[in-house]
């Protein structure tokens, strides 16, 4: 079996485990209900989301500095995951949402900035197809997740100040914020799923786009000789 | 200082550039002006809700009248093929930023001072005591804007459907502008007005954060 395999393997046996955690071992949550069961996959999403837009980050600084395809390919892959991820989590959100407040959708802070998160990258995977030529596509859609990158905390820093509607921070919030132990470890674990399952979609996409990137470059030098 | 210098000559040549044609101010303030007047269409402009929405509307007519007027800021020089004499004569490239930057925020603060009495006068919305402190923020809001807006022009005059990637790629990264800026001009244009210097702050944060990535990367976005 090869590397990826191997991930995948790893991501989707992890998967099941936690939504078997999620179902069976955390214990029912006193107001919710089940309907909080949503949250460790609601949320361990948003965080892989976060994260592979912080690689994608990396790769398009590491794009500008070392001009390798390489770096362009990943940037590329950990947008679309993240972007996949985001999604989820913009769905999810409002199937715990109707219930528990009464609406899918309200326009409070958090919401808002995710929104603007699945923008912007929206913007970024479009900006790439407006480009033709490989190289400048690269540098200039790298240029913008750099520029986008850098705007997420601002987003999220002035949409704070609107009333906001979403649970407070309970993992690593104020003093008084905390997790039931077990509800700890099986979001955790979640987290940590979702984090394979997010490397291994990054590797998949990355191995698609580094054969693509290959064969554009060869078409190009052909057109050129 | 060098750099500076200029900037400052390519600023010159920047003004000269518009205030020869006066093409691109007088199309803008005529935009924010219908702009201005479809959305009175869409709500009462009675005292009490211009009060409340009318400055996050003025706004928007100024962002969207921004990203359609920043487009031609690297397109002119790419229709006559001057960037590459611009780069060449120039030191330090991102001087060419800071001229672009600078003559943008003057054409944008241009239709907004022409703009805003006749946006209170409309709308019904007085501009009361606190003229230098809104003064203030429209010009922290342009600033931020342009240089945004600056950057992502040399972006999109690189690529395909260049006139719709503008305003889509600006938009969402200027989401905190126009939640800040509008915050801020509501307070100050409310019957009690408020400074929201938390606002205020987060606009000059922007600015600088913003510019300073130019600073960084704006060389690349020149490259040919």
């Amino acid at each position: 079996m090869g590397k990826r395999a191997l991930l995948g393997a790893a991501a989707v046996a992890l998967l099941v485990a936690a939504a078997y955690a999620a179902f069976f071992v955390a214990p029912t949550e006193r107001t919710m209900g089940d309907l909080q069961r949503i949250f460790y996959f609601h949320a361990s999403c948003a965080w892989a989301g976060l994260d592979a837009f912080a690689v994608c980050f990396i790769a398009n600084l590491l794009y500008v500095w070392k001009r390798q395809g390489r770096y362009d390919w990943l940037g590329v892959s950990a947008a679309e995951v993240g972007l996949a991820f985001t999604t989820v989590v913009l769905i999810t959100g409002p199937i715990w949402a109707k219930p528990a407040w009464g609406i899918y959708w309200t326009w409070d802070a958090r919401l808002t900035s995710t929104f603007v998160l699945w923008l912007l990258y929206v913007c970024y995977l479009l900006l790439r197809t407006l480009v033709d030529e490989s190289g400048r596509r690269a540098l200039l859609s790298a240029l913008f997740g750099i520029f986008a990158f850098i705007d997420v905390p601002i987003v999220f820093g002035a949409i704070r100040w609107w009333r906001t509607q979403h649970p407070a921070p309970v993992i690593m919030g104020g003093a008084n914020s905390g997790l039931d132990p077990v509800m700890r470890k099986v979001f955790f674990f979640s987290v940590l799923a979702t984090h394979v399952f997010m490397a291994f979609l990054i590797a998949e996409r990355y191995a698609l786009e580094k054969i693509r990137g290959e064969v554009e470059e060869l078409r190009e030098e052909a057109e050129a000789a | 200082m060098a750099l500076l210098s200029n900037a400052a000559v390519l600023l010159g040549k920047e003004v000269r550039t518009e205030f020869r044609s006066r093409e691109l101010l007088s199309t803008t303030v005529v935009f924010v002006l219908v702009v201005l007047v479809v959305f009175s269409f869409t709500f009462d402009a009675s005292t009490s809700d211009s009060r409340r929405f009318g400055p996050g509307l003025l706004w928007m007519a100024f962002l969207f009248a921004a990203s359609l007027m920043l487009q031609p800021s690297f397109l002119r020089e790419q229709s006559n093929d001057t960037l590459s004499a611009l780069r060449l004569a120039v030191s330090d490239p991102f001087a060419i930023f800071l001229a672009k930057i600078g003559a943008n925020t003057l054409f944008l603060l241009v239709t907004e001072l022409l703009m805003l009495p006749v946006f209170a006068t409309l709308f019904n919305v007085p501009l009361g005591a606190r003229l230098p402190l809104l003064l203030l923020t429209f010009f922290l809001g342009s600033l931020g804007t342009s240089i945004v807006g600056t950057a992502l022009a040399a972006i999109s005059a690189q690529a395909k459907m260049r006139e719709l990637l503008l305003p889509l790629l600006l938009l969402p990264v200027l989401t905190p502008v126009l939640a800040a800026s509008t915050e801020v001009t509501v307070g100050l244009m409310a019957a009690d007005p408020v400074v929201k210097w938390k606002g205020l702050g987060l606009l000059g944060l922007f600015d600088v954060v913003f510019l300073t990535a130019l600073w960084l990367f704006g060389e690349y976005l020149l490259e040919e």
